[in-house]
């Protein structure tokens, strides 16, 4: 049986979803441990372990939140040196991108980035990446040991098994050197009210919408809905929305029951983020444009106009 | 300040997507400076124009990745370093850092500036692991950048808005996207960029060996498309009613 390693990020004593999605994932492949660091860590540990931990690594030192990159992979490189597992899974994350990036480059063994399945191979491990801008699948198989393994959030589904995780306290092993990247404060920008990851409609928009100014189009709709409004990053680039909003490879990935996409025109860039969606809905003025090759129910038109009856309609129906 | 930034040549976003019939990426494409690296060289020169000091381009590549540096250079940036060697082609993440980190450390920078990811590699991997290797933190996802001094700030984005991270230099940082507007070339910047230094560097040069990739491709299958459904040309009424069925039987209302 393989050895297993979630990196399980924590945020206010629970587990991030990436992580419950990894270890799901992780405990089919072989015994799982789940490295949590850093405050929050051992009230997080339940939750791990009925996901498929069997033992939670844990340090609590608050160097691990204050500080980036730099004291996870100390900790994770000297946990290796011990003995390193087959397997090291994280999140492709903002956060874990970088732990795994400077721990592969210390450890000297490379990694597989941006992974949508990861399945045992004989001994090593066979890793499916989307490849030129996802109209292809790559499978990999790598070759090192351990394999460093980043996955996108919302490919697997996080599932509890029930299991009881051993809780065992690790040494922190920061090194001298290694708080220097210190995050001093942390701004919040525009509160969502129905998060974009798990809502079960999301309305997104895009350039074809004109202007920041007809924005609240799209909000409007999606609070109709009960569901979140998404943006693709031209818009974000712009300025007109906060990056959290952002739908696509270097955004969110989203999976609702419905994606609603007004003025935004399919790069396949945006469609990495939302293709899993059950029902996906486009409005685009343009016959043409990619996403309508995609949608189940592709309107042409003005999205200016259609948005703003759409809202009517659903308010009309549910009597609001 | 001494500032380097890596920049790298990708495929023309704007050109036409080709893949060759064994589904290696076209190589007679369009190539272009990735458009991420563009914010990069941008930044780097506004804190020369604050500061003083050098903007040195780093670029592994084939010999063609001399016109990414060269556009680079009529932005206003002073020098490249172009590393080129045919035992380089194909490189992963982790050796692409080694060998740009060998460059970069013979010119002790005081800053290095990568875009978050790249165009095509679009994973962002090449910066953590090139951080690294130089022994330098890294200050990321900025959407802007402030130097006092030794000391960095950056605004790193998230999620959630964004956080402020400080940080002393030497120290990588990586932009994001709309960090700054890229200036156009100039006549004189594309003139003045003929005669500025571009030195090319060989893996013998950098005194590292190809090593062993991370991974080996098995198999590049088509993706599971999503096939076109019904499309509706809206009149003023049936656009909201077809979309209304189907959030209807989709259950959301
Ligand atoms: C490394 C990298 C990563 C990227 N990551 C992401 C990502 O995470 N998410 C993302 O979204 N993009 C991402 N992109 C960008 C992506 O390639 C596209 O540029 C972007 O998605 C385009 O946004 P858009 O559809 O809003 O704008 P456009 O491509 O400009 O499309 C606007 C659309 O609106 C339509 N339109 C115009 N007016 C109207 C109207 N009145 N009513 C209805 N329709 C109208 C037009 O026909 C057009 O189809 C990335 C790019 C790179 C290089
Ligand atoms: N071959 C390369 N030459 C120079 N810089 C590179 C190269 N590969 C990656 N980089 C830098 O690292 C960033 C992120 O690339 P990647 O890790 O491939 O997504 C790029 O935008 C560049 O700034």
């Amino acid at each position: 049986m393989a050895n297993i390693w979630v990196y399980s990020e924590v945020n206010e004593g629970r587990p991030r979803s990436i992580a419950l999605e990894l270890l799901s994932k992780a405990r089919d492949l072989g015994t799982v441990d789940a490295v949590a660091l850093g405050p929050g860590a051992r009230e997080a540990a339940a939750e791990l372990g009925a996901h498929g931990a069997s033992r939670v690594l844990v340090n609590e030192d608050p160097a691990f939140a204050e500080y980036l990159a730099e004291p996870a992979t100390d900790c994770l490189a000297a946990l290796a040196g011990k003995g390193a597992p087959d397997l090291i899974l994280f999140g492709f994350t903002s956060d874990s991108r970088e732990v795994a990036g400077r721990l592969a480059a210390r450890l000297g063994v490379g990694l597989i980035s941006n992974a949508m399945d990861v399945v045992a191979a004989d001994g090593s491990f066979r890793v499916t990446v989307p490849y030129f801008g996802g109209a292809k699948v790559a499978t990999y198989r790598s070759n090192t040991s351990p394999a460093i393994v980043l996955v996108r959030p919302k490919s697997f589904e996080a599932s509890e098994i029930g299991g009881q995780a051993e809780v065992v306290e690790i040494d922190a092993a920061i090194g001298e050197g290694s708080r220097r990247a210190r995050i001093v404060e942390r701004r919040e920008e525009a509160a969502e009210q129905v998060k974009l990851e798990d809502a079960r409609v999301v309305v997104s928009g895009g350039r074809g919408l004109g202007g920041p100014e007809n924005f609240h189009l799209v909000e409007e709709l999606a609070a109709a809905l009960g569901g979140a409004a998404g943006a693709s990053r031209a818009i974000v680039d712009a300025g007109w929305v906060p990056y959290a909003m952002q739908v696509g490879q270097t955004g969110k990935t989203v999976r609702p029951g419905v994606y609603i996409a007004a003025g935004i025109s399919g790069a396949m860039q945006h469609t990495v983020g939302m293709k899993s969606a059950k029902v996906i809905v486009a409005i685009n003025k343009d016959a043409e444009a990619p996403i309508l090759k995609m949608a189940d129910l592709g309107v042409v038109g003005d999205a200016l106009k259609i948005l703003p009856r759409l809202t009517d309609a659903v308010k009309a129906r549910k009597g609001q | 300040m001494k500032i380097v930034v890596t920049v790298k040549q990708v495929p023309d976003p704007n050109g036409a997507q080709a893949l060759e019939p064994d589904n290696t990426i076209a190589r007679d494409r369009e190539v272009v400076l990735d458009p991420g690296d563009e914010y990069g060289i941008e930044e780097g020169l506004q804190l020369k124009e604050k500061h003083g000091g050098e903007v040195v381009l780093v670029s592994m590549g084939p010999e063609k990745a001399r016109d990414a540096i060269r556009k680079g250079l009529s932005m206003g940036a002073d020098r490249g370093i172009l590393i080129t060697d045919e035992q380089l082609a194909g490189a992963d993440a982790l050796l692409t850092a080694r060998a740009l980190a060998a460059a970069i450390k013979a010119e002790k920078p005081e800053l290095v500036i990568c875009a978050t990811e790249s165009y095509d590699g679009s994973t962002g991997m090449v910066p953590p692991m090139l951080a690294e290797l130089l022994g330098v933190p890294q200050l990321t996802f900025a959407k802007q950048v402030e130097v006092d001094g030794q000391q960095v700030t950056v605004h790193r984005q998230t999620e959630e808005g964004y956080q402020v991270v400080e940080g002393s230099a030497p120290c990588l940082v990586t932009v994001t996207a709309g960090i700054a507007e890229p200036r156009y070339a100039s006549l004189k910047g594309i003139m003045a960029a003929r005669s500025k230094e571009v030195k090319v560097l060989k893996l013998g040069d950098l005194g590292i060996d190809r090593g062993q990739p991370a991974e080996t491709v098995e198999s590049i299958a088509d993706a599971d498309a999503r096939e076109a459904g019904e499309i509706v040309e809206d009149d003023g009424s049936v656009g909201v009613d077809r979309i209304m069925a189907v959030l209807q039987s989709a259950k959301v209302l």
